[in-house]
């Protein structure tokens, strides 16, 4: 029953106390709505979440394993871009 | 103690009871079996939906009966769902009927989800106020099985040409069963005091959903002058019913008390 009629989606959700969507998991389904709804019905039976997105995996792209190298360690060794020089006044505790 | 006349309160807390169990432990039947993982998880949802509905009103049906009968140990909702047998059953009869193949129990649930959604819709204005308070909590579940299965029913009936022909003929074999729905039964006939809802009232609204989403599947839909079955309500049921309670009702039954 897996073929193109049932693509494959991710599904993101956002919690009561969270502020960004978190992927949770994927699914089959047919077209948007039937996306959502099955989000709904699979994902959120405990409270899980009170929004959903739902993305076509096909949509999605994302970085290369085998690319990790180039693309993130010289991030590693350049301190200067990090606000970390500073001594911060008691009063900001959220910073 | 069956011998002694009902409130209509008890019997129509009874009806809500029965519809909302017998309607759930069917939809059950699909746990395990369903066509993806997705629809099999939505089924199950909805059949524990319907049975959390269902033990709402039979707490309340016990609480109705231990105040009105004086002698003997109090019943629990237990004792309703299990001891009572098929013609002291008050569900509908759509409720009891088979699942039959994926249209057919989409065609069920639809039929029977538009009906809570407006029946329970008027409920929430009830004199009792227990009742009202139940009405608003099922609504919210009512309205997501609406949208669920009206969504299952467009997209089958605007599909293949197999699925067309399935949705077609589910709707043709349950359509006899839908007049029941807006029948009153004696005990519904005290409309005057608030405690019932008007059936006959919601009737309008139901047909104007159901015609709207079947016109929206391009299913053909002539609404010809079916004979409807009835007696549901009054204990008259299919020859459905007796199966479904030997499965549900057998193990307390043969023993009686038991727990987990």
């Amino acid at each position: 029953m897996k073929n193109q009629a049932e693509p494959l989606w991710e599904v993101f959700i956002r919690s009561k106390q969270g502020l960004e969507h978190k992927h949770v998991g994927s699914l089959h389904a047919t077209d948007p709505k039937m996306a959502i709804e099955n989000a709904r019905d699979v994902y959120t039976r405990r409270m899980e979440g009170v929004s959903i997105w739902v993305v076509e995996s096909k949509n999605i792209y994302a970085t290369n394993p085998d690319d990790s190298e180039s693309l993130f360690d010289p991030a590693n060794d350049k301190i200067y871009r990090h606000p970390t020089f500073y001594d911060l006044p008691d009063e900001l505790k959220y910073m | 103690m069956e011998n002694r006349d009902k409130s209509d309160l008890e019997n129509y807390t009874l009806f809500l009871a029965d519809s909302s169990l017998i309607m759930g432990h069917r939809l059950s039947e699909w746990t395990g079996h369903g066509p993806m993982l997705e629809l099999d998880i939505a089924v199950s949802n909805i059949a524990l939906d319907l049975i959390g509905q269902a033990r709402n009103f039979y707490q309340y049906a016990a609480r109705i009966v231990n105040e009105s009968v004086l002698t003997e140990k109090s019943i629990t909702e237990d004792d309703l769902a299990y001891l009572r047998d098929a013609n002291q059953y008050r569900n509908l009869l759509i409720t009891e009927l088979p699942n039959g193949d994926w249209a057919k129990t989409i065609g069920k649930i639809f039929f029977f989800s538009t009906w809570q959604f407006y029946f329970y819709h008027k409920l929430i204005y009830a004199a009792d106020k227990q009742l009202a308070a139940i009405a608003e909590k099922s609504l919210k579940e009512a309205t997501y099985h609406l949208k669920w299965s009206s969504q299952w029913v467009i997209r089958l009936g605007d599909g293949t040409g197999e699925s067309k022909k399935r949705m077609e003929n589910a709707i043709r074999e349950l359509w006899p069963y839908t007049g029941e729905m807006f029948v009153a039964s004696e005990f519904e006939a005290s409309t005057e005091k608030r405690l019932c809802i008007d059936v006959s009232g919601i009737k309008e609204d139901w047909l104007y959903k159901i015609k709207s989403i079947l016109k929206e599947a391009t299913l053909d839909f002539s609404s010809e002058k079916t004979w409807m079955q009835t007696g549901g309500k009054n204990g008259i049921h299919t020859e459905h019913l007796g199966f479904i309670l030997a499965e549900m009702q057998f193990l307390q039954r043969a023993y009686p008390g038991l727990e987990w």
